[in-house]
């Protein structure tokens, strides 16, 4: 990863534009050919530097649902209840996090009432409380991390 | 709740993955949906200025760009005046995400969540310093939760 592909990478954390030759416009912006950017993308995107180019979806405002949840795994059981939780197509991530909630974990539905079921089936498997914490507000989301 | 008709949907499904690397690339999704670029533009612009789609953009892999020390900071404060802090906090140039949640007492008091990022536990130390600062008075008690290993999702693990 060179300097170019850092002024990429910030540019595009801004937004691409909508129009009929986005590529060459943005390429122009930063000094380089169409194909030199797209290749430049194409390579960040192939070594992973890059997870996503593209729109990125509002998936609550399009009737999907998520959550936040954690649980308190015991050590002793903390495969098990990774294996049980992972198992789940709902769960998007999961994390061990250094705490006495000591894991936690994305659950993304199609629909609000499918959050519930899936707590409810996770707490009856593993038979540990899940502790939903879903938002009530947000007050910002967005990646801006300079490369 | 916005609703999209069949079209917004069709739109959505196809750009999911991502956006073709291609120089017309709205104009190779309208092909694939046999509709005029046009269309496939007007719908996308629509879709952005109702925040459908949050941004059309990248999405780096922060381990990769140096960020290896991610953590979750949360905060008691009150409720009253939540709304304000959480946008001030969310205007932070290294709060990634920043949410009210329910609190889960008495075990769990906090209600204001923000994700931070830096490339050394200094600068994160610096950031929760600063959020702190910002916070003042309405700090009621705040903790940081450190990902310590990635259970589920694809690629690295490291401490974050």
């Amino acid at each position: 990863m060179d300097e170019i592909d850092r002024r990429i990478i910030n540019t595009l954390q801004e937004g691409f534009p909508i129009c009929d030759a986005p590529y060459q416009q943005v390429a122009t912006q930063l000094g380089l050919t169409e194909q030199a950017f797209i290749d430049r993308l194409q390579t960040l995107l192939d070594n992973g530097i890059l997870t996503r180019f593209g729109p990125l979806y509002h998936a609550e405002l399009m009737g999907g649902a998520l959550t936040l949840a954690a649980v308190k795994a015991p050590s002793e059981r903390f495969a098990e209840i990774t294996a049980i939780i992972n198992a789940f197509p709902e769960v998007a991530h999961n994390y061990a996090r250094n705490h006495a909630l000591n894991m936690w974990f994305v659950i993304a539905t199609e629909t609000p009432e499918q959050i519930q079921q899936t707590i409810t089936a996770i707490e009856q498997q593993t038979g540990l409380t899940v502790y939903n914490m879903p938002k009530i507000n947000e007050y910002f989301v967005g990646l801006k991390l300079e490369a | 709740m916005i609703t999209l008709d069949e079209t917004d949907l069709a739109i959505m499904r196809v750009t999911q993955a991502g956006l073709p690397l291609t120089p017309q690339p709205y104009r190779l999704i309208a092909k694939q949906l046999g509709l005029t670029a046009e269309e496939v533009m007007k719908r996308m612009a629509a879709m952005q200025e109702q925040g459908i789609i949050r941004r059309i953009g990248v999405v780096p892999n922060h381990y990769k760009l140096g960020y290896r020390f991610n953590g979750m900071t949360v905060w008691n404060v009150p409720d009253e005046i939540i709304d304000e802090l959480g946008q001030k906090v969310g205007q932070l140039e290294f709060v990634s995400h920043c949410y009210q949640r329910p609190r889960h007492l008495p075990e769990w008091p906090y209600n204001l969540f923000a994700m931070v990022h830096g490339k050394s536990q200094k600068d994160v130390d610096k950031q929760i310093q600063q959020i702190a600062d910002l916070l003042g008075d309405s700090n009621q008690g705040c903790d940081v939760l450190y990902s310590t290993k990635i259970l589920k999702k694809t690629g690295f693990r490291s401490r974050g």
